[in-house]
């Protein structure tokens, strides 16, 4: 009896045990990482089956300062819904899932956003057919929105703010949102402006679909840990910092061998050649130099998946660098 | 001599020690779930308690016939829309199940070759594909219907589209009240004649036209009131007014989906409970009421259902519960059911996941208790009775 009580012990004490998610990560050879369960241009399977996007480069830049391995990264879906009990379960180490950060996500649902890696806000997209010009005239319309989401509260906010109707139809993931905009099922579709230019795009003729030019919130899409583990926050908030940082000094994946002999001291220590920084996070030290080599900095993430070249076509606007008219900033790297 | 493990050999000592054993590792484990529990809550300081109920809930639920809701309610009132519109497919699915149910089953049993068939493929069809997937085919199905402005218009008041089917609304004026009561006393004699009718035949042999009588009773009165009054109901048509239509009584597709998934699903394994109740009664009542000269459908009605429903009845009940309990793949469709609204997004929105579980659960468990309670009761009024 006295065995079994204390395997028993043992049991619940390794249940409830939460070693380092670094050192978890590290042992288990390979990073899981939270996405959407497919957004164009975020976290979306590409045509050969990869996961491309920026949030899926988030998690590929936290998995190269870990293993210095890009394919070091097991991508996992994750609804609106489902997206905070797969973090507090430990069943993602992070998540990188367009996901805004709020005061009550932060504080009472217990995680911790590690930064910003793209500023957005609400809008709402409808039908070009349907010739509203603007969202104060959607007056008793049909809106697509997706539970569990800030957005949605936002828009019952809107709505009763200008004293309009709306109908609710809920939905689980975009791709549901999709189908039942271009069924017809429902008037307007309204989420992040960033998802409605990716579900825009994936329409068979994007030019049928029109986004409003009204923005209703200020949403700070960035990636976020368990709260609590201050040494694997770290991990991660550096991870986009280093990409930030790497663009502001014009470090890119092209020039960064060349940059290891660089003269300017902060280009220097973001790439391992002097100082200790991969040490203090227990990382090697040339995790940023990684990092920029195989990913990229923040400036060709962004070009690569939802910049003016792809089919998103979103404009640096707010993303851009706070020296060239955005708010993009990250703290000095010393 | 005992041996060391003589103890054993005692039945009685050896049944007690393994019951306290397990029962004792059941509470141990119980006490470590809670402990862990409660102990990582605490660590990843994540909230929990009750209040939460009493915040408004902040999001907009559309599809709630019973209760009006608005974003600023709670979410408290979000989990009485959700047991509502729960109940409301449940019930409405038992009874559209049972009806359709008991009728393929009879039809499987005709000696008519082609029926009998046909509704063995449709009982083998719909029991052995996933409900799920049943429920998500029919809204696929539903919401290829026309879009709202092109919507097919039925004798000019029903009006069907990918949003639903429109209908108009009655509106009950100040005399339907006594149109309403006279068809509630109207039902109540109907049900003492029906008794009184029993007794009479029961000692003098003579019968009564019960079910005549109750019509005229339930329906010629009330309508000679009706008009008497002077017709006190109208009718509110829908009316397309920019996006939708406006006004009028509505049918979102959502409903019929889950509605027609889970009725035709599980009717088919009622039709075949139905088959296995009337095969259980022998052969030998059926031919007995024959050679004294019944009707078929009178051999049906009085002898053959009434024994085969001993037999039906149990697994019934529990069709009932799995009705109830699957209603909540609702969330598929976008149902606003207990499991989507409360269990979902006020979860979500609030991120007291094990509080909301807790209520759902707690609700399905006392959803499911009630409706074994009354079959239960039903199940004995036709069990034999020994006199």
């Amino acid at each position: 009896m006295k065995k079994l009580l204390s395997i028993f012990a043992v049991a619940a004490f390794a249940f409830s045990a939460n070693a380092g998610t670094l050192d978890d990560v590290k042992n288990r050879g390979f990073l899981k990482c939270g996405v959407t369960t497919g957004l164009a241009g975020f976290a979306a399977p590409d045509d050969s089956g990869e996961w491309a996007g920026l949030d899926a480069d988030m998690c590929r830049a936290v998995a190269v300062a870990v293993f210095g391995d890009r394919s070091k990264v097991e991508f996992i879906t994750t609804t609106g819904k489902s997206r905070f009990p797969t973090l507090a379960s430990g069943e993602v180490d992070m998540l990188a899932r367009n996901t805004t950060w709020t005061i009550s996500r932060d504080v009472n649902l217990g995680f911790e956003f590690v930064g910003v890696n793209f500023y957005d806000g609400q809008g709402f997209m409808v039908p070009s057919a349907l010739g509203v010009s603007s969202a104060t005239e959607l007056d008793g319309a049909t809106v697509c929105i997706q539970t569990g989401t800030t957005t949605e509260l936002n828009l019952a906010d809107f709505f009763r703010l200008n004293g309009i109707s709306y109908e609710a139809l809920p939905i689980e993931t975009n791709d549901e949102g999709k189908e039942n905009l271009f069924a017809g099922r429902c008037d307007v579709y309204t989420t992040d402006a960033s998802g409605l230019s990716s579900t825009r795009a994936a329409a068979s003729n994007p030019n049928k679909w029109k986004v409003l030019p009204e923005i209703i919130s200020k949403e700070p899409l960035g990636p976020l840990v368990r709260h609590g583990d201050h040494q694997w926050g770290d991990v991660v908030r550096w991870s986009l910092n280093a990409m930030i940082i790497a663009e502001e000094l014009g470090v890119t994946s092209e020039n960064v061998d060349a940059q290891m002999s660089s003269n300017v001291p902060e280009v220097l220590r973001l790439l391992g050649v002097e100082g200790n920084y991969g040490e203090m996070l227990e990382l090697s030290n040339d995790w940023a130099y990684q990092i920029i080599k195989q990913i990229g900095n923040y400036s060709e993430s962004y070009e690569a998946n939802v910049g003016p070249d792809t089919p998103l076509e979103i404009a640096r606007g707010l993303n851009a660098l706070w020296t060239q008219g955005g708010i993009l900033y990250a703290p000095p790297f010393r | 001599m005992r041996s060391k493990l003589g103890f054993f050999s005692d039945e009685k000592f050896r049944s007690i020690f393994f019951q306290t054993l397990v029962v004792g590792l059941f509470a141990l484990g119980l006490f470590f779930v809670i402990n862990t529990t409660s102990y990582n809550l605490e660590k990843r300081n994540i909230a929990t308690g009750w209040s939460f109920l009493n915040n408004p809930a902040g999001f907009d639920i559309s599809f709630s016939p019973f209760l009006e809701f608005k974003s600023t309610d709670t979410h408290l009132k979000v989990y009485f829309v959700g047991v509502l519109n729960t109940l409301l497919v449940s019930v409405t699915g038992c009874i559209a199940a049972t009806i359709l149910g008991f009728i393929l089953g009879i039809v499987r049993l005709s000696s008519n070759w082609l029926l009998s068939r046909l509704v063995y493929i449709y009982v083998e069809f719909s029991r052995n594909v996933p409900l799920l997937l049943q429920i998500i085919l029919w809204y696929s199905i539903l919401i290829q219907l026309p879009r709202v402005k092109q919507s097919l218009q039925i004798l000019d008041v029903f009006y069907i589209s990918n949003r639903g089917l429109y209908s108009p609304r009655p509106i009950f004026e100040s005399g339907f009240s006594y149109v309403s009561i006279a068809i509630v006393l109207a039902l109540i004699s109907s049900f003492l004649i029906k008794r009184w009718a029993k007794k009479r035949q029961d000692t003098t042999g003579q019968q009564f036209p019960v079910f005549s009588s109750s019509i005229g009773l339930i329906f010629v009165i009330p309508l000679i009131l009706f008009f008497i009054l002077g017709s006190p109901l109208s009718f509110e048509h829908p009316e397309m007014k920019g996006f939708n239509f406006k006004g009028g009584l509505v049918i979102r597709p959502e409903f019929i989906a889950m509605f027609l998934a889970l009725s035709i699903y599980t009717a088919a394994f009622i039709s075949e409970i139905v088959r296995a109740g009337i095969m259980s009664v022998s052969k030998g009542q059926r031919e007995a009421s024959a050679a004294i000269g019944l009707k078929q459908t009178w051999i049906m009605r009085l002898i053959i259902i009434p024994q085969a429903l001993r037999v039906i009845v149990p697994p019934l009940t529990s069709q009932y519960l799995n009705l109830t309990k699957n209603s909540s793949l609702g969330i598929a469709v976008g149902y606003a059911d207990l499991v989507h609204g409360f269990g979902g997004i006020s979860l979500n929105q609030t991120g007291q996941a094990i509080e909301c579980m807790a209520i759902v659960m707690a609700t399905y468990l006392s959803i499911s208790l009630t409706i074994s309670f009354f079959m239960n009761i039903y199940n004995r009024s036709i069990q034999f009775k020994e006199k």
